[in-house]
């Protein structure tokens, strides 16, 4: 199989075949994170930047680690203390970035279509870490790979995502991804969190999380951004729970076994109940753990040069 | 090499490998992905005739650890290294079908020293085609082919490829 995309900007479009490929490298990486010295050579040579337009903790670390896991030279750049500050447009700080001989860019950016912007002004690969409410591509990666370790494989499997989807990339990158695999898609939440294009996406769309819960065989919980109540989305933290939080008595009620992803941080006590996110049914943080091979694989697939291919070897 | 031949051959190598190590204690075997792997389960079954005792058997993949990784048209799909067992303080042998330029090994070498510290490690193949690019040898070769560049020496075992026998293809393109 080849992996023949230079840069990662969205699962949109992935074949099942991409995918599969994509997750089987990442076992192989997912082993390397449980070795006694768990880092490979393989990136050696090659320099990663990551570029943070926004703020981000778990995404950052884990491309960090993932990048240190294959030997890369990477550095950071957060926006809050950069040349961002001083008025530097996104094609300025990218040209001063490619003068620099960088091999690999990892952007977030709180504008949808930044990264696609990046790969017209600069000849890295560019990997997108979240852009806008657009996609978020390896988080929808992890995602699957995390339910495949579960279910082997996700052809019919019914996955609810519960939120707000109108404002979540991880939303987008999961049904593009689990639609490509096979799986069955719902989407629930307040009418206020649906988005207009949500009608075309081929999904259920719920609002009564009891109807959801009763349909899925996974929900892939969101987090609430608690900043949107101020918009109005919402009336309060409270009420959302009590109309939407994923509790204990939701799916004792339902009698049977659900699976919960959430892609963090999570706001205990609004968009889960807390125990519940601790409980045997929370696969929680495998998806971290498989979040680093994920970042490793797709590091690897996209610092692929073609060059002359005069290369001798093979056979031992 | 028919299928007797090969059989022959890595029963002998089996032999080999007890009688330099005076018996089993402290060995493990590593198959190198993909027809060392076979390879090192034969020859553990055949161990396990002459001493009664099957070894630890890994599987390494040496693709994270290969010097021509980006150098390639297509990206070599990167499968997965399997190791259950400590190897601090063992005999380990690597297994692999082809001998050739010795990149191979190298990068099972490095490998191998990441998972621990061997007492010692050495190197079975079941044929040794020559062309060396590093100074690596084997312990145990099952036949010299002497090849030119442009041929290729192909190991099939049954597991992978439905037939047992080594073949001498002479292709005539040099890579």
């Amino acid at each position: 199989m080849e992996f023949n995309r230079k840069h990662l900007l969205g699962l949109e479009g992935f074949t099942k075949k991409e995918i599969t490929h994509i997750l089987d490298t990442a076992e192989s990486f997912k082993e390397v994170l449980s070795r006694p010295i768990p880092k490979v050579p393989t990136l050696r040579g090659k320099t990663i930047v990551n570029l943070f337009f926004e703020d981000s903790t778990r995404t950052r670390i884990s491309f960090e680690l993932a990048e240190k896991r294959l030997s890369a030279d990477s550095v950071n750049f957060s926006a809050s203390t950069s040349s961002v500050k001083k008025g530097e447009t996104l094609r300025d700080t990218a040209r001063n970035i490619e003068a620099m001989k960088i091999d690999l860019v990892v952007i977030r950016h709180g504008a949808a279509g930044a990264p696609h912007f990046l790969t017209r002004c600069v000849d890295a690969a560019i990997i997108n870490a979240g852009d806008g409410a657009h996609e978020h591509p390896t988080q929808g990666l992890l995602d699957l790979m995390t339910l495949r370790d579960k279910f082997d494989n996700l052809k019919g499997l019914k996955v609810a995502i519960v939120g707000d989807i109108a404002h979540s990339r991880v939303a987008r990158s999961n049904i593009y991804g689990l639609q490509a695999m096979g799986a069955e898609v719902a989407l629930c939440g307040p009418a206020t969190f649906m988005p207009y294009e949500a009608a075309h996406w081929g999904t259920e769309i719920f609002f009564d999380i009891d109807e959801c819960i009763e349909w899925a065989d996974v929900l892939n919980v969101l987090r609430i951004q608690l900043e949107r109540q101020h918009k109005g989305l919402f009336p309060s933290i409270r009420e959302y729970h009590a109309l939407f939080g994923v509790t204990r008595k939701r799916l004792d009620q339902a009698r049977k076994d659900i699976t919960i992803l959430h892609p963090g941080p999570i706001n205990r006590g609004v968009e889960i109940e807390s125990e519940l996110a601790d409980s045997e049914c929370s696969l929680i943080l495998n998806q971290v753990t498989n979040g680093v091979a994920v970042r490793m694989a797709v590091l690897y697939l996209l610092s692929g040069e073609s060059e002359d291919g005069s290369a001798k070897g093979g056979e031992s | 090499m028919d299928p007797a031949g090969l059989n022959r051959t890595v029963t002998r190598l089996a032999h080999e490998i007890v009688e330099r190590n005076r018996g089993v204690e402290d060995l493990v075997l590593l198959g190198v992905r993909t027809r060392g792997v076979p390879l090192a389960q034969r020859l553990n079954g055949k161990i396990e005739q002459i001493e009664g005792k099957l070894l630890p058997l890994g599987v390494l993949d040496v693709t994270m650890y290969r010097d021509d990784v980006f150098k390639k048209i297509k990206q070599p799909v990167v499968r997965t290294t399997e190791i259950d067992f400590d190897i601090d303080g063992k005999t380990v042998v690597i297994v692999d079908d082809v001998l050739y330029t010795g990149r191979t090994v190298r990068a099972a070498l490095d490998e191998v020293i990441d998972f621990g510290r061997p007492t010692e490690i050495q190197l079975a193949v079941l044929v040794d085609r020559g062309h060396r690019e590093l100074p690596i040898h084997a312990d145990y070769v099952g036949k010299n082919i002497p090849t030119s560049p442009g041929e290729e020496v192909r190991v099939q075992f049954k597991e992978v490829d439905d037939v047992d026998g080594v073949f001498l293809i002479k292709s005539g393109k040099v890579d």
